[in-house]
């Protein structure tokens, strides 16, 4: 499929981040990652694996091995739909979803996700909606969606968008939460703490592998 | 009341002697600062450090200055007493010296092996120099038990391992008492059709050592049998065996198979357990052609005689030889024997508990097991492969690891599944011609002969792909994969997932310790690891020994192991046992109780609660007397004299209080 | 037995219809909710793309309102009928509870507002609660229009059973089989009921979104179901509402409807299609022998 990347065969040690694996360890019980044994459980029960340029398995293997750009810039942490079929199979008891998300988040901080890929746009639209009235308005995040990757799928999506609101299943009003404030007390506590300072400092995107 | 000194005419005179253990425990532990520090404790005439007190230099030092009159008790702080106790003992009986005046202070399992803080590991080290100083002082001059070891054996579990330490035991001469639970010895081994890697036929050398057992006149086999209850110590265990009712008179039986025949069912009724299930077999039964004793058995759950007594009973008029009888009841046999070897083996792995891999869902897929059968030209299809629709198949997966190298399951490694795994591939391949895949995490083949079976299998064109199975479904995506079982795994090697369709599917399972080990364990006084395996004394240098003296391990019930190294396990626990029988007497541990007559007051509490019956009254003296060859150092009595009365050497309330004070001292 | 109740964005928008069958059943069954005020996004799946940390202070605020909402001596269980936010709140329980220096953050931005969490609340999908409080007796003592002869496939999706489901078997879930066989209805067994539908990349990245709920309809179609029956506003939304795209895709022509399955629960308490948001429905309710009783 479409999205594998050519890269080179070879990796100098000075290509690799010897601490990204701390870095990403560092989550809840991250530090389980050390313990994978390559059996390739994770790729075998995902259901994307086919789509994605690394296995879910490679994956902790350029994790541990420090292949931080590859990783960062890599399709397959973003067509994680986060089904959890890995992390409950693993016989190591690894939680890749969660490693996928630490890895997403990562690269999301350092700018490094794959440019106009529609997954992480999502991510961001979807975070701002909520971060911002509390609640996710659906109709107008898949609006901004396809405005931002591919405003010509506005036509073709047309039809559903009919269907849906003649069914009462679709609008653009803006929903929200009555205490926008307090909401907004709890997250700005945590701003320090979180990764991204600001949705203001949402590093933008780059083409993978540049 | 004891004395600084009782029993010595010398005034007490301590060594203290620090181990560095290499740096086991100097890298910890500040030595010096420990050695200085203990001389200054009371009684301590040397202080000494040495990089291995256990090494000859270091047991010279001891001797040196007890011979030189320096010292006349010890104290090591070094490791466990389970390691070095007996060594530093005999160090001072050696030079002359008593072996009961030393203490051991354990400074490397309790200190620096636990600690990453040195200073912390310092300070606890000269608490416990200090406890053992104080503690040794109050150490009297004892003389170690000797007591007989019966000659007799018992083994328990009569496959491959139990088979082949009765024979070792029986042709040195001694008499061996072989206890099996199911009705049959042979084992796991009696079911396998080839044995890796040299492929030679399991039953063609395992039966020759079954009709020696048989024969033997030094043993005494007794099949469908359990021990209940074991007694006793080290060269004198009672031992009692249920012999569970076969209702079969076995003195009569020829198994001449005519009961069998005459059973009012006309085909089989239960699954056969010999078959893995997959045939049934009737109520009464030989399990397998070879069966050894050759004696049917009835099982009384599923004959309509036994259970209800409203059957034309077809049986008893068939056999001539009047073997059969319904109404038989167990018998409880006991026996005395001087050691007992444990081969109780292992079961394998229920594969419905990795749903994923759909046992017992979709048909043709089997456990290895079941596909041992399956190719044993003795088995239910007479050494076929075949499908449930009585076709060859012409793909089958075998899939390693199925509970193994799980957390979930078992984290370990089941060490012969591979070796299994490639050998059910060879005999597929050959019999069926099938393309045969083998689904692996990694390929451990140790062993003689065993990476040359691997390159064998590589050159027959068997399919290697390295990853564990996903999934095995019926769910069909492709016009190839219809009616077939889909095995899904990722290729790693290559990094692709792949979709196998195949129409066998064998899952190689693991070994597990007994459901009853646990039990067992108990039964015999020994431990058991975390995942239910019989625990031995040492995992390099006591390998058969257990934490019981006298109890030996063989085969897999101390974990996983193929053939040879059950073997090898059981000629060792023979050897050891003979070891035990050839010398004729166990020193025991001079740790009885005795009672200090000026303070009994006679009240008997002691005398029902001693376990060993070593407890009497002297009606004269109106005291209670311990008679020192039947304790066990139990202490139960100890704890229970009203009076303070009972005590008990080598744990006297003088000893224990005074270590504590060490301790409590030193903080 | 009474409930609090947190929707979620999608049953007031694309799920309504899950909205509006489930209180009408929970209703019929004499159950009490009530639904959390002013409640905010759970952080589910997106968010935590973006912020895990603050993807649990918005879950933890929801715990807290809705332990305000209810007096302490109440035993006062959450119910969360989507999956992504039944995953979402789970999560953060669990991660609470066990790692105390995230909780110390949370309880600290909390602290900001005034709010508190205790975690004394349970959180319980539907399913849960109609199984296990409710009990399938009940549940089949009000059954008046039997789901006779109708061949349903239950699809279970997967955040709703994995990783933090208690209630039901991760590997070979049950109880919607279980509650649509109480009520009449034959039960298509199927190896793929736990297998993701694609989640939101049939919105983001088109071609693998489609592709995966498409492989989901053509197997159960191939085992002859009737109707799909599913317990997440996503899963249903993905397989019907992109099923005619995924015939033009695929040059296919599958046309089964798929339900929430509380509207097949409330067919079968004889309830009308508008308290059930039937009318939503693009695919209607009918089966090929017949119809599903409407």
């Amino acid at each position: 499929m479409g999205y594998a990347k050519h890269r080179g065969k070879i990796r100098f040690e000075s290509d690799l981040e010897p601490d990204f694996s701390k870095e990403i360890s560092s989550i809840p019980e991250g530090e389980q990652l050390f313990s994978c044994i390559q059996c390739g459980t994770c790729s075998g029960m995902c259901p994307l694996s086919q789509y994605m340029d690394y296995t879910p398995r490679q994956i902790i293997a350029m994790i541990r091995g420090g292949f931080k750009n590859d990783v960062l810039s890599s399709y397959t942490t973003w067509l994680c739909a986060s089904c959890y079929s890995c992390a409950v199979e693993c016989p190591k008891e690894i939680k890749l979803t969660d490693i996928m998300y630490a890895a997403k988040r990562l690269a999301i901080r350092e700018g490094v996700y794959p440019k106009r890929f529609p997954i992480p746009i999502l991510a961001h639209e979807f975070f701002k909606n909520v971060d911002d009235s509390g609640r996710n308005s659906e109709g107008r995040l898949i609006l901004r969606l396809l405005l931002r990757t591919n405003p010509l799928r506005l036509f073709n999506q047309a039809g559903l968008g009919w269907r849906l609101l003649k069914t009462g299943r679709f609008s653009l009003k803006k929903e929200s939460i009555v205490h926008k404030g307090e909401l907004k007390n709890i997250l700005k506590v945590l701003e320090k703490e979180h990764m991204v300072k600001s949705k203001e400092e949402l590093a933008p995107g780059r083409e993978a592998g540049s | 009341m004891s004395t600084v000194g009782t029993g010595s005419n010398d005034k007490c005179k301590i060594g203290v002697y620090v181990c560095h253990c290499g740096i086991n425990i100097s890298s910890k532990v500040d030595v010096s600062k420990t050695v200085r520090f203990a001389a200054k404790l009371p009684h301590v005439t040397v202080s000494r450090e040495y990089k291995f007190m256990c090494a000859d230099p270091g047991q010279d030092l001891i001797q040196q200055d007890i011979r030189d009159g320096r010292i006349n008790r010890a104290v090591v702080a070094s490791c466990s007493p389970l390691m070095h106790e007996p060594t530093f003992r005999n160090t001072m009986a050696e030079a002359g010296g008593n072996p009961f005046l030393f203490q051991m202070a354990n400074i490397r399992e309790h200190v620096s092996w636990v600690t990453l803080d040195n200073t912390a590991a310092t300070e606890k080290a000269m608490s416990l120099i200090s406890a053992a100083v104080e503690r040794v002082v109050f150490h009297q001059p004892l003389m170690p038990n000797r007591v007989p070891v019966h000659p007799d054996v018992l083994v328990v579990g009569g496959g491959i391992a139990g088979i082949h330490a009765a024979l070792t035991l029986a042709d040195a001469g001694q008499k061996v008492y072989l206890v099996e639970r199911e009705p049959s010895i042979g084992g796991h081994m009696a079911k396998f059709d080839k044995t890796f890697p040299t492929l030679d036929c399991s039953a063609c050398i395992l039966t020759p050592k079954m009709s020696a057992v048989r024969a033997h006149s030094n043993i005494t086999l007794w099949s469908y049998s359990e021990v209940i209850g074991v007694d006793g110590f080290v060269g004198n265990f009672k031992v009692r065996v249920r012999r569970k009712p076969r209702y079969i008179i076995e003195e009569r039986c020829v198994g001449c198979l005519d009961c069998i025949e005459a059973c009012i069912y006309k085909s089989g009724k239960v699954p056969d357990e010999f078959n893995e299930g997959l045939v049934k077999r009737k109520p009464v039964y030989i399990p397998f052609p070879q069966a050894t004793p050759l004696v049917a058995v009835i099982d009384a759950k599923t004959c309509i005689g036994i259970r209800t007594g409203k059957c034309k009973m077809t049986c008893i008029d068939a056999c001539e030889r009047d073997a059969i009888d319904l109404n038989q009841s167990e018998e409880i046999n006991e026996i005395e024997v001087g050691a007992i070897i444990l081969a109780t083996g292992f079961k394998t792995f229920n594969a419905k508990r990795i749903y994923r891999y759909g046992y017992g869902k979709y048909s043709n897929i089997y456990t290895s097991l079941e596909l041992e059968r399956m190719v044993n030209a003795a088995g239910p299809t007479g050494g076929e492969i075949t499908l449930k629709n009585g076709q060859k198949p012409k793909a089958v997966g075998i899939v390693h690891c199925v509970g193994s190298r799980d957390n979930k399951t078992n984290k370990y490694c089941s060490k012969v599944c591979c070796m299994y795994s490639l050998k059910l591939a060879h005999l597929i391949k050959e019999r069926t011609g099938a393309e045969v895949y083998n689904f692996y995490i990694d390929m451990r083949t140790p062993g003689k002969g065993y990476e040359e079976f691997y390159d064998r299998l590589l050159e027959e064109n068997v399919h290697f792909i390295r990853g564990r199975v996903a999934e095995i479904t019926d769910w069909v995506m492709t016009p190839e994969e219809e009616g077939k079982l889909v095995i899904r795994a990722e290729d790693t090697l290559v990094g692709v997932v792949r979709r196998v369709p195949v129409d066998m599917v064998v899952l190689s399972v693991g070994l597990e310790p007994q459901p009853d080990a646990e039990d067992v364990g108990r039964l015999f006084n020994i431990s058991c690891t975390r995942e239910g395996w019989f625990l031995e004394r040492h995992p390099k240098l006591a390998p058969v020994s257990t934490f019981t003296d006298g109890i030996f391990l063989a085969g897999a019930c101390q974990g996983p192991k193929d053939i040879p190294d059950s073997v090898a396990q059981a000629g060792a626990a023979a050897a050891e046992a003979l070891a035990l029988i050839d010398r004729g007497y166990v020193v025991l541990e001079p740790n009885t109780a005795y009672v200090q007559d000026e303070l009994c007051s006679g009240c008997k509490t002691c005398i029902d609660l001693c376990p060993y019956g070593a407890i009497s009254f002297d009606d004269e003296k109106d005291t209670a007397k311990v008679n020192g060859a039947l304790c066990k150092g139990c202490g139960t009595c100890v704890a229970s004299c009203p009076s303070g009365s009972l005590q008990q050497y080598l744990f006297t309330d003088d000893q224990i209080f005074s270590e504590i004070k060490g301790v409590i001292l030193y903080a | 037995m009474s409930y609090l109740y947190f929707p979620g964005c999608s049953l007031k928008s694309s799920g309504r219809a899950y909205e509006e069958s489930m209180l009408s059943v929970f209703s019929t069954l004499g159950l009490k909710i009530n639904e959390i005020e002013d409640w905010n996004c759970c952080g589910a799946t997106a968010y935590m793309s973006i912020s895990e940390l603050k993807a649990f202070a918005l879950s933890a605020r929801i715990f807290a309102l809705a332990e305000r909402q209810m007096q302490a001596s109440d035993r006062a269980d959450i119910v969360v009928p989507c999956a992504a936010c039944y995953l979402g709140l789970n999560k953060t329980r669990h991660y609470l509870a066990e790692h105390p220096k995230l909780r110390r953050k949370i309880y600290k931005a909390l602290n900001a507002a005034n709010l508190k969490y205790t975690g004394r609340m349970q959180v319980r999908h539907p399913l849960d609660v109609l199984n296990n409080d409710v009990g399938i007796e009940k549940i089949s003592s009000l059954l008046v229009n039997p789901l006779e002869g109708v061949q349903i496939a239950c699809y279970y999706g997967c955040q709703l059973l994995r990783p933090y489901s208690d209630f039901d078997d991760q590997h070979e879930p049950s109880t919607m089989d279980r509650l649509l066989k109480a009520l009449g209805a034959e039960i298509v067994d199927w190896p793929l009921k736990s297998r993701c539908c694609g989640g939101s990349l049939t919105g983001t990245v088109q071609d693998v979104g489609l592709r995966l709920s498409y492989i989901l309809l053509k197997e159960a179609k191939k085992r002859g179901c009737d109707v799909i029956a599913t317990a997440c506003p996503l899963c249903q939304f993905n397989l019907e509402c992109y099923q005619s795209r995924m015939n033009r895709y695929y040059k296919d022509k599958i046309n089964v409807p798929v339900a929430y399955f509380t509207q097949l629960m409330g067919i079968a308490f004889g309830l009308s299609p508008q308290q059930l948001g039937i009318q939503r429905l693009f695919i209607p309710l009918k089966s090929g022998a017949g119809h599903v009783c409407l």
